[in-house]
Protein backbone atom coordinates (compact mmCIF):
# COMPACT_ATOMS: atom_id res chain seq x y z
CA UNK A 1 0.00 0.00 0.00
CA UNK A 2 1.67 3.64 -1.09
CA UNK A 3 -0.24 6.87 -1.83
CA UNK A 4 -0.25 7.64 -5.45
CA UNK A 5 -0.89 10.41 -7.92
CA UNK A 6 -4.66 8.59 -7.96
CA UNK A 7 -5.03 9.27 -4.35
CA UNK A 8 -4.21 12.59 -4.53
CA UNK A 9 -6.12 13.56 -7.71
CA UNK A 10 -9.57 12.02 -6.16
CA UNK A 11 -9.18 13.94 -3.44
CA UNK A 12 -8.89 16.52 -5.74
CA UNK A 13 -11.49 16.25 -7.59
CA UNK A 14 -13.91 15.42 -4.30
CA UNK A 15 -12.84 19.27 -3.10
CA UNK A 16 -13.81 20.94 -6.67
CA UNK A 17 -16.96 19.28 -6.54
CA UNK A 18 -18.12 20.21 -2.86
CA UNK A 19 -16.55 23.70 -4.07
CA UNK A 20 -18.95 23.21 -7.39
CA UNK A 21 -21.93 22.58 -5.42
CA UNK A 22 -21.49 25.48 -2.45
CA UNK A 23 -20.91 28.28 -5.28
CA UNK A 24 -24.20 26.76 -7.37
CA UNK A 25 -26.42 25.95 -4.27
CA UNK A 26 -25.92 28.33 -1.63
CA UNK A 27 -28.07 31.40 -1.03
CA UNK A 28 -25.50 33.79 0.51
CA UNK A 29 -23.17 35.16 -1.16
CA UNK A 30 -20.52 34.40 0.64
CA UNK A 31 -21.57 31.06 0.62
CA UNK A 32 -20.98 31.18 -3.32
CA UNK A 33 -17.43 32.98 -2.65
CA UNK A 34 -16.67 29.95 -0.36
CA UNK A 35 -17.10 27.81 -2.77
CA UNK A 36 -14.97 29.61 -5.33
CA UNK A 37 -12.20 29.57 -2.68
CA UNK A 38 -12.20 25.85 -2.12
CA UNK A 39 -12.60 25.14 -6.62
CA UNK A 40 -9.50 27.23 -6.32
CA UNK A 41 -7.65 24.81 -3.50
CA UNK A 42 -8.73 22.01 -5.04
CA UNK A 43 -6.93 23.15 -8.47
CA UNK A 44 -4.00 24.00 -6.67
CA UNK A 45 -3.99 20.73 -5.05
CA UNK A 46 -4.18 18.72 -8.50
CA UNK A 47 -1.27 20.98 -10.01
CA UNK A 48 1.21 20.21 -7.03
CA UNK A 49 0.09 16.44 -7.32
CA UNK A 50 1.00 16.52 -10.46
CA UNK A 51 4.24 18.27 -9.86
CA UNK A 52 5.16 15.72 -7.53
CA UNK A 53 4.45 12.61 -9.19
CA UNK A 54 4.50 13.11 -13.09
CA UNK A 55 7.83 13.25 -15.50
CA UNK A 56 8.64 16.51 -16.47
CA UNK A 57 12.20 18.48 -17.22
CA UNK A 58 11.07 21.47 -14.93
CA UNK A 59 8.86 19.42 -12.48
CA UNK A 60 8.45 22.84 -10.11
CA UNK A 61 6.97 25.16 -12.82
CA UNK A 62 3.53 23.24 -11.17
CA UNK A 63 4.67 25.22 -7.82
CA UNK A 64 4.92 28.66 -9.86
CA UNK A 65 1.85 28.25 -11.33
CA UNK A 66 0.15 27.64 -7.98
CA UNK A 67 1.80 30.83 -6.66
CA UNK A 68 0.11 32.95 -9.36
CA UNK A 69 -3.36 30.96 -9.17
CA UNK A 70 -3.17 31.80 -5.67
CA UNK A 71 -1.97 35.38 -6.59
CA UNK A 72 -5.22 35.33 -8.48
CA UNK A 73 -7.27 34.03 -6.30
CA UNK A 74 -6.43 36.87 -3.70
CA UNK A 75 -7.14 39.65 -5.85
CA UNK A 76 -10.25 37.49 -6.75
CA UNK A 77 -11.43 37.44 -2.80
CA UNK A 78 -10.67 41.33 -2.57
CA UNK A 79 -12.51 42.57 -5.40
CA UNK A 80 -15.91 40.01 -4.71
CA UNK A 81 -16.10 41.00 -1.17
CA UNK A 82 -15.77 44.39 -2.12
CA UNK A 83 -18.40 43.88 -4.50
CA UNK A 84 -20.60 41.97 -1.99
CA UNK A 85 -20.44 44.77 0.95
CA UNK A 86 -21.41 47.50 -1.82
CA UNK A 87 -24.36 45.21 -2.55
CA UNK A 88 -25.57 45.36 0.78
CA UNK A 89 -25.68 48.68 0.87
CA UNK A 90 -27.30 49.36 -2.07
CA UNK A 91 -29.95 46.32 -1.61
CA UNK A 92 -29.64 45.36 1.80
CA UNK A 93 -29.51 41.85 0.87
CA UNK A 94 -26.30 39.40 0.26
CA UNK A 95 -29.10 36.70 -1.27
CA UNK A 96 -28.35 35.70 -4.46
CA UNK A 97 -32.42 34.98 -4.63
CA UNK A 98 -32.98 38.68 -4.34
CA UNK A 99 -30.53 39.94 -6.77
CA UNK A 100 -31.99 39.85 -9.49
CA UNK A 101 -32.04 43.23 -11.66
CA UNK A 102 -31.14 41.34 -14.79
CA UNK A 103 -34.55 39.39 -14.61
CA UNK A 104 -37.65 40.51 -16.11
CA UNK B 1 -8.92 -2.01 -17.62
CA UNK B 2 -7.25 -4.69 -19.81
CA UNK B 3 -5.53 -1.78 -21.63
CA UNK B 4 -3.52 -0.54 -18.72
CA UNK B 5 -0.28 -2.38 -18.73
CA UNK B 6 1.27 -2.98 -15.52
CA UNK B 7 5.05 -3.56 -14.42
CA UNK B 8 5.86 -6.39 -11.76
CA UNK B 9 5.06 -4.84 -9.19
CA UNK B 10 1.84 -3.16 -10.08
CA UNK B 11 2.61 0.21 -11.17
CA UNK B 12 1.42 1.37 -14.33
CA UNK B 13 3.84 1.40 -17.12
CA UNK B 14 4.12 5.32 -17.91
CA UNK B 15 3.07 6.55 -21.22
CA UNK B 16 6.42 7.01 -23.28
CA UNK B 17 7.45 2.93 -22.11
CA UNK B 18 4.74 1.90 -24.56
CA UNK B 19 7.21 1.28 -27.03
CA UNK B 20 10.34 -0.23 -26.13
CA UNK B 21 13.58 1.60 -25.53
CA UNK B 22 16.93 1.57 -23.57
CA UNK B 23 15.17 4.22 -21.68
CA UNK B 24 12.42 2.65 -20.82
CA UNK B 25 13.34 0.11 -19.82
CA UNK B 26 15.79 1.90 -17.60
CA UNK B 27 12.27 3.64 -16.09
CA UNK B 28 11.34 0.34 -15.26
CA UNK B 29 13.71 -0.99 -13.49
CA UNK B 30 13.80 2.02 -11.67
CA UNK B 31 10.02 1.90 -10.97
CA UNK B 32 9.94 -2.09 -9.80
CA UNK B 33 13.18 -1.33 -7.26
CA UNK B 34 11.66 1.68 -5.64
CA UNK B 35 8.28 2.88 -5.06
CA UNK B 36 7.03 6.24 -4.31
CA UNK B 37 5.51 7.48 -1.01
CA UNK B 38 5.22 3.98 0.83
CA UNK B 39 6.77 4.76 4.13
CA UNK B 40 4.15 4.44 7.12
CA UNK B 41 4.37 7.82 8.05
CA UNK B 42 3.78 9.54 5.04
CA UNK B 43 0.34 7.08 3.76
CA UNK B 44 -0.87 7.77 7.79
CA UNK B 45 -0.59 11.50 6.97
CA UNK B 46 -1.91 11.51 3.52
CA UNK B 47 -5.56 9.46 5.13
CA UNK B 48 -5.76 11.56 7.99
CA UNK B 49 -5.31 15.02 6.39
CA UNK B 50 -7.59 14.12 3.40
CA UNK B 51 -9.93 12.95 5.59
CA UNK B 52 -9.52 16.37 7.42
CA UNK B 53 -10.19 18.29 4.76
CA UNK B 54 -12.98 17.05 2.87
CA UNK B 55 -15.07 16.44 6.28
CA UNK B 56 -14.11 20.15 6.66
CA UNK B 57 -15.38 20.89 3.47
CA UNK B 58 -18.61 18.44 3.60
CA UNK B 59 -18.83 20.71 6.96
CA UNK B 60 -19.32 24.08 5.24
CA UNK B 61 -21.77 22.76 2.83
CA UNK B 62 -23.79 20.89 6.18
CA UNK B 63 -23.31 23.64 8.98
CA UNK B 64 -26.34 26.13 9.03
CA UNK B 65 -24.35 28.99 10.85
CA UNK B 66 -22.11 30.72 8.27
CA UNK B 67 -19.62 31.86 10.36
CA UNK B 68 -18.93 28.24 11.41
CA UNK B 69 -18.91 27.76 7.77
CA UNK B 70 -15.98 29.75 7.58
CA UNK B 71 -14.03 27.91 10.49
CA UNK B 72 -14.47 24.98 8.67
CA UNK B 73 -13.33 26.54 5.23
CA UNK B 74 -10.07 27.50 7.58
CA UNK B 75 -10.11 23.96 8.89
CA UNK B 76 -10.06 22.56 4.89
CA UNK B 77 -7.30 25.31 4.01
CA UNK B 78 -5.20 23.70 6.59
CA UNK B 79 -5.78 20.31 5.84
CA UNK B 80 -4.55 21.66 2.07
CA UNK B 81 -1.72 22.88 3.32
CA UNK B 82 -0.46 19.38 4.85
CA UNK B 83 -1.06 17.73 2.10
CA UNK B 84 0.86 20.09 0.28
CA UNK B 85 3.41 19.21 2.77
CA UNK B 86 3.11 15.48 2.28
CA UNK B 87 3.81 16.38 -1.68
CA UNK B 88 6.93 18.05 -0.28
CA UNK B 89 6.07 21.36 -1.47
CA UNK B 90 7.31 23.68 1.38
CA UNK B 91 7.03 26.94 -0.43
CA UNK B 92 3.62 26.59 -1.29
CA UNK B 93 2.27 24.61 1.90
CA UNK B 94 3.36 28.08 3.88
CA UNK B 95 2.02 30.50 1.08
CA UNK B 96 -1.37 28.46 1.35
CA UNK B 97 -1.55 29.17 5.49
CA UNK B 98 -0.40 32.89 4.68
CA UNK B 99 -2.70 33.53 2.04
CA UNK B 100 -5.82 31.21 2.65
CA UNK B 101 -5.98 30.39 6.23
CA UNK B 102 -4.90 34.01 6.91
CA UNK B 103 -5.64 36.89 4.53
CA UNK B 104 -8.86 34.93 2.45
CA UNK B 105 -10.64 33.93 5.71
CA UNK B 106 -10.47 37.32 7.55
CA UNK B 107 -11.70 39.12 4.00
CA UNK B 108 -14.53 36.44 4.48
CA UNK B 109 -15.28 37.51 8.49
CA UNK B 110 -14.71 40.85 7.03
CA UNK B 111 -17.42 40.36 4.41
CA UNK B 112 -20.09 38.49 7.12
CA UNK B 113 -19.54 40.94 9.80
CA UNK B 114 -20.05 44.27 7.08
CA UNK B 115 -22.90 43.44 6.22
CA UNK B 116 -25.14 42.79 9.52
CA UNK B 117 -28.48 42.89 8.68
CA UNK B 118 -28.21 40.10 6.09
CA UNK B 119 -29.13 36.71 6.67
CA UNK B 120 -26.33 34.76 8.59
CA UNK B 121 -27.81 31.45 7.84
CA UNK B 122 -26.35 29.08 4.85
CA UNK B 123 -29.23 27.84 3.02
CA UNK B 124 -29.24 26.59 0.05
CA UNK B 125 -31.59 27.90 -3.34
CA UNK B 126 -34.07 26.04 -5.38
CA UNK B 127 -31.00 24.86 -7.32
CA UNK B 128 -30.06 22.75 -4.84
CA UNK B 129 -31.25 19.14 -6.56
CA UNK B 130 -29.57 20.09 -9.73
CA UNK B 131 -26.08 21.46 -7.85
CA UNK B 132 -25.81 18.02 -6.00
CA UNK B 133 -26.55 16.03 -9.39
CA UNK B 134 -23.84 18.14 -11.57
CA UNK B 135 -21.36 18.39 -8.59
CA UNK B 136 -21.59 14.45 -8.33
CA UNK B 137 -21.45 13.88 -11.67
CA UNK B 138 -18.23 15.79 -11.94
CA UNK B 139 -16.91 14.13 -9.57
CA UNK B 140 -17.35 10.65 -11.16
CA UNK B 141 -16.34 12.16 -14.35
CA UNK B 142 -12.67 13.27 -12.37
CA UNK B 143 -12.37 10.89 -10.30
CA UNK B 144 -12.25 7.97 -13.42
CA UNK B 145 -10.02 9.82 -15.68
CA UNK B 146 -7.91 10.27 -12.74
CA UNK B 147 -7.79 6.12 -12.07
CA UNK B 148 -8.07 5.84 -15.82
CA UNK B 149 -5.52 7.66 -17.32
CA UNK B 150 -1.86 6.20 -17.84
CA UNK B 151 -0.15 9.22 -16.17
CA UNK B 152 3.31 9.22 -17.05
CA UNK B 153 4.83 8.66 -13.49
CA UNK B 154 8.19 9.90 -12.09
CA UNK B 155 9.96 7.72 -9.57
CA UNK B 156 12.18 10.86 -8.71
CA UNK B 157 12.10 11.45 -4.58
CA UNK B 158 10.73 14.53 -2.75
CA UNK B 159 12.03 17.90 -3.19
CA UNK B 160 15.10 19.10 -1.34
CA UNK B 161 13.84 22.37 -0.90
CA UNK B 162 11.47 24.54 -3.48
CA UNK B 163 11.51 28.05 -2.47
CA UNK B 164 14.97 28.89 -3.90
CA UNK B 165 13.94 27.44 -7.65
CA UNK B 166 10.60 28.99 -7.56
CA UNK B 167 12.32 32.03 -7.02
CA UNK B 168 14.95 31.81 -9.52
CA UNK B 169 11.86 30.56 -11.99
CA UNK B 170 9.64 33.65 -11.31
CA UNK B 171 12.49 36.06 -11.83
CA UNK B 172 14.28 34.50 -15.20
CA UNK B 173 11.55 32.40 -16.85
CA UNK B 174 8.25 33.68 -15.61
CA UNK B 175 9.11 37.27 -15.23
CA UNK B 176 6.81 39.04 -17.39
CA UNK B 177 3.67 36.96 -15.62
CA UNK B 178 5.05 38.05 -12.67
CA UNK B 179 5.11 41.56 -13.42
CA UNK B 180 1.76 41.73 -14.42
CA UNK B 181 0.55 39.57 -11.35
CA UNK B 182 1.67 42.77 -9.38
CA UNK B 183 -0.38 45.11 -11.91
CA UNK B 184 -3.04 42.47 -10.96
CA UNK B 185 -3.18 42.91 -7.64
CA UNK B 186 -2.22 46.44 -7.44
CA UNK B 187 -5.59 46.85 -9.74
CA UNK B 188 -7.62 44.81 -7.17
CA UNK B 189 -6.74 46.91 -3.81
CA UNK B 190 -7.53 49.72 -6.18
CA UNK B 191 -10.90 48.00 -7.15
CA UNK B 192 -11.75 47.03 -3.88
CA UNK B 193 -11.43 50.64 -2.30
CA UNK B 194 -13.13 52.30 -5.21
CA UNK B 195 -16.09 50.31 -4.96
CA UNK B 196 -16.88 50.39 -0.97
CA UNK B 197 -15.73 53.76 -0.70
CA UNK B 198 -18.70 56.25 0.68
CA UNK B 199 -18.95 58.44 -1.79
CA UNK B 200 -19.68 55.89 -4.39
CA UNK B 201 -22.57 54.35 -2.61
CA UNK B 202 -24.23 57.67 -1.77
CA UNK B 203 -24.31 58.15 -5.50
CA UNK B 204 -26.21 55.16 -6.07
CA UNK B 205 -28.46 55.19 -2.82
CA UNK B 206 -29.50 58.86 -4.40
CA UNK B 207 -30.76 58.37 -7.71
Amino acid sequence: MSVDLEHYLIVGAVLFSIGLYLALAKRNFVGVLMGIELMFNAVNLTFVAFSRFVESPNPLDGHVFVVFVITVAAAEAATALALAVLLYRVRDTIDVDRIDLLKW
Amino acid sequence: MARRPRTSDGRYQSAECRVPSARCSNLLRRAGAKRLMDDTGTIIAFWVLAAITVGAALGVVAVRNLIHAVVFLILSFVGVAGLYITLSADFVAVTQILIYAGAVSVLILFAIVLTPRGDRGNQETFLRLPALLLALLVAFTLGYVAIDTNWAISDRKGFEETASVIGEALLDKYVLPFEIASVLLLVAMLGAIVLVRPEATMEETGE
